[in-house]
């Protein structure tokens, strides 16, 4: 039951996807399958919700060091869920609006548009706006010269940097001839990109699909079970 | 600890310098122009019963002009923000412009955790902490809010209770449809995902995921076969001598064909772990170590763009919208 | 000069990188822009479909992206406008369904003769990644069965007569990562031959390129190629041409000269560090 049970499932929705692909009789399974991967998803995330839940508040009842932010943490978590559930600010759909909960929840002046504009927008991308800070102390701390092959990707990042802005144009105008025109930074980044980098991502792609095919296949027949954890 | 973790002068004299600058824009900015404000103009709806009804027999509505609307009608009023450039003083006096607090507000926390966020390059500071825990409890909340009412109420709850799904909050679905029971089981193939969450019984939960795992294996290993493997050496398989429009063989092409095709195998070669790189397999596997650091720069360099596009946003956002210096 | 930049404390780095970027984005520089061959394909992919064609716009991405992202995807709708063409939207990101609004909020702004399900629909979104694409490349209706709005899809004209995906002339992906356009290509664009552009940030762009040609019609790879598909509009279109707020990613570029230039800099005078080291041994 603990591990048999979910091993034949594992197994059976992974043939009917596959097998739908050469036998169309079972491509409705499959169709179901993937809507109840859909809908499934969502428990996941019901999931992960729970558990933010549970260890912020483990960290407050033990009252461990920096427990004021998981109550933070907690607070907002609840106060969305609470906005956006009980759509708050939400007018109704213009084609039912006798229905006061078939509104669109995201609807621009809403509780959770509010949210969303004012918290979720600003937060999520300046946090990733601090990483052209971290890749410029990188470039300056980490990036060295130390062999042929670093050297290779020092000097082939310099051309794809300045050949990606007006400067891979600029620094070859009006001196360079006609037929030496592909040295300039912008040309020979295209050159780059369609050649030596293509060349290496297809590598690197047939690599990891094999790989995923290995994988895919270990699970299919039941030799990895890593996925059904310990006993 | 880094070195901008460590307590030290610098940083008390870092926070005073950024403070004033910050202080004298901001001063600067409000006496020039409506810094950090918002105005917004409304919008009347109305709607007037038909008197008709729909398949779901329900009544049907439709728009009327809001001046002409009646104590049995629908009303309600939305907001269009006014952008600054375009507001004039004729429209405050009017009335038809006004200014929206709770907008103001929203600009104001948004240009606040803006700067919570960067006040971290200058060291870690409770600020920081602060907006990182808003940020990890606002975006979960908001995703799970989506999921439900955008998959788990239209895909599941409408499939297994379409009448009061439509009577509810999906008047547009077919009331009369009926039940699809066999939607019991994703319900409780959720219910089982759950019970992760217990003290004992965790094991449940290895039906669900296992699901997720045999249908993820299943679908994957067709899409990447087909896209990943056969079609990339598909793709890989160029001709090497190649004839310009003209008919006559063209050197820089065919160059390229064989750089390409050269480029590729070697590359492969140095993902060969199973074979010792020695003699000619290691020079190959050189070479394609070669190529490899050409794309990882080539990475480098567009992942560098990527990052500082997004800095000059935050920055457009901070200088712009709330600001008004650009 | 060699110990002191050796030993220097990285807010200064920091602090160059703002000011590098914050002094473009006041003196609002903005630098002409060369139409390169992979903006050109983008647009000749979508300008050279008959007007009135189905388009499938997938936006991929969210918040932390919408600086390098957002612009393509507007330009994206605006090119569809102009053209004509039918624009059914969809997201498989949960924080990707406001970027679609973004883009119909332009619509109504700018092209208010547009209908809403006439020209223009949205899906709401779904959570199952790929499982989607793959389901909604053979059943529309199995995933939504109704619109954003809660409209069924039979009772929209521009869906009514929609299967599924393989009804569609063209898709636009515009991606940050997973799902995204690797997705679209494993699942749609290989499979079933429909031709699929994309647009992606810098991090996936170099990962795209073995699908171009016959898998991946033309990709625009982060904000560079924003910017020229932006001019490449502008030259076909004197009306976007003129239009402000479709210029954003031109805007964006200034900051990424003086940025890059700045980075250059900062490589090679880490490097000198390294190399002036390693002759005195310290290295």
């Amino acid at each position: 039951m603990k591990r048999t049970v979910p091993l034949a499932i594992a197994i059976v929705a992974g043939f009917v996807l596959l097998v739908a692909n050469f036998i169309p009789y079972a491509e409705d399974w499959s169709l179901t399958a993937q809507e109840w991967f859909n809908i499934l998803a969502v428990g996941a995330m019901l999931l992960g919700g729970g558990n933010l839940i549970k260890l912020h508040l483990m960290k407050i009842s033990s009252k461990k060091a920096g427990w004021g932010y998981s109550a933070v943490t907690i607070l907002c978590f609840f106060l969305v869920i609470v906005v956006g559930l009980l759509q708050m600010g939400v007018h109704p759909s213009p084609n039912y609006p006798d229905f006061a909960w078939s509104g669109y929840v995201l609807e621009e002046g809403s509780g959770l548009w509010w949210i969303y504009a004012h918290m979720v927008v600003p937060l999520t991308s300046t946090m990733f706006a601090m990483l052209a800070f971290y890749v410029a102390t990188a470039a300056f701390r980490a990036f060295r010269a130390k062999n042929t092959e670093a050297t290779l990707l020092l000097v082939t990042a310099g051309i794809v940097l300045l050949g990606r802005t007006y400067a891979g144009v600029w620094l070859f105008e009006g001196w360079l001839p006609e037929s030496m025109q592909w040295l300039r930074f912008d040309n020979l980044t295209v050159w780059i990109m369609e050649i030596p980098n293509t060349a290496g991502t297809r590598a690197i792609t047939i690599g990891i699909a094999l790989g995923v095919v290995a994988t895919s296949l270990r699970i299919l027949l039941g030799i990895d079970r890593s996925y059904l954890g310990q006993d | 600890m880094s070195d901008t973790d460590k307590p030290n002068k610098s940083n008390s004299l870092i926070w005073g310098i950024l403070f004033v600058i910050g202080g004298l824009m901001l001063v600067w900015s409000m006496s020039t122009s409506r810094t950090g404000q918002v105005w917004v103009t409304p919008e009347h709806h109305a709607f007037s019963d038909t008197g008709e009804v729909n398949d779901n027999n329900d009544a049907v509505w439709k728009s009327i002009d809001p001046t002409a609307a009646t104590t049995t009608d629908i009303t309600w009023t939305t907001y269009e923000v006014v952008p600054v450039s375009e507001l004039i003083p004729a429209m405050i006096d009017s009335g038809d412009a006004t200014l929206s607090w709770s907008r103001t507000i929203g600009l104001w926390l948004s240009a606040i955790f803006t700067l919570f966020i960067l006040s971290f390059l200058v060291g870690d500071n409770p600020a920081y902490k602060f907006a990182e825990a808003m940020v990890v409890g606002t975006s979960a909340g908001y995703v799970l809010v989506i999921s439900i009412w955008d998959v788990f109420i239209p895909n599941l709850l409408g499939k297994l209770f379409p009448a009061m799904v439509q009577g509810w909050s999906l008047p547009g679905m077919d009331a009369s449809a009926p039940a699809e029971l066999l939607y019991i089981i994703p319900a409780l193939l959720i219910v089982m995902l759950l019970w992760q969450l217990m003290p004992s019984g965790g094991w449940i939960s290895r039906w669900p995921i296992a699901f997720f795992i045999g249908v993820t294996a299943g679908y994957r290993m067709i899409g990447y076969v087909e896209a990943d493997l056969v079609a990339q050496i598909k793709a890989g398989m160029v001709p090497l001598w190649v004839t310009g429009d003209t008919g006559e063989f063209d050197f820089w092409l065919s160059f390229n064909a064989c750089l390409l095709t050269i480029a590729t195998l070697s590359a492969m070669v140095y993902f060969f772990f199973s074979i010792e790189h020695k003699g000619l397999v290691g020079k190959v596997a050189k070479v394609g170590i070669w190529f490899l650091m050409i794309t990882f720069g080539a990475s480098f360099g567009y992942t560098v763009m990527g990052r500082i596009a997004l800095l000059a946003q935050r920055l457009e956002f901070l200088f712009g919208d709330w600001l008004h210096l650009i | 000069m060699y110990r002191i930049l050796k030993d220097l404390d990285r807010r200064w780095i920091f602090l160059a990188m703002f000011l590098a970027v914050a002094i473009p984005v006041l003196a609002r520089l903005v630098f002409p822009e060369v139409v390169s061959k992979q903006a050109k394909m983008v647009f000749d992919a979508i300008d050279d479909l008959p007007d009135g064609s189905n388009i499938l716009l997938a936006f991929d991405f969210d918040p932390a992206s919408q600086g390098e992202l957002l612009p393509m995807a507007q330009a994206f709708t605006r090119h569809c406008s102009i053209k004509g063409h039918k624009q059914y939207y969809m997201a498989l990101w949960p924080l990707g369904s406001p970027m679609v609004d973004l883009s119909i909020d332009t619509i109504e702004d700018e092209y208010p003769d547009m209908v809403y399900g006439e020209d223009y629909m949205k899906f709401s979104y779904k959570a199952g990644g790929e499982a989607v694409i793959r389901m909604i490349m053979q059943d529309l209706r199995g995933m939504f069965p109704l619109d954003s709005k809660g409209t069924q899809l039979d009772d929209i004209p521009m869906t009514k007569n929609i299967k599924n995906i393989q009804d569609m002339d063209l898709i636009i992906n515009v991606s940050a990562g997973d799902p995204g356009t690797k997705q679209w290509v494993q699942f749609a664009a290989t499979p079933f031959g429909i031709t699929t552009v994309s647009g992606c940030t810098g991090v996936q762009a170099p990962q795209m390129y073995p699908y171009i040609p016959e898998q991946l019609a033309g990709v625009l790879g982060a904000i560079k190629a924003a910017a020229e598909y932006e001019a490449a509009i502008d030259e076909v279109y004197p009306s976007i041409a003129a239009n402000k707020k479709a210029q954003e990613a031109k805007r964006r570029m200034g900051p990424q000269l003086v940025a890059h230039s700045m980075m250059i800099v900062f490589i090679l005078v880490g490097n000198w560090i390294f190399f002036v080291a390693r002759k005195r041994g310290e290295a």
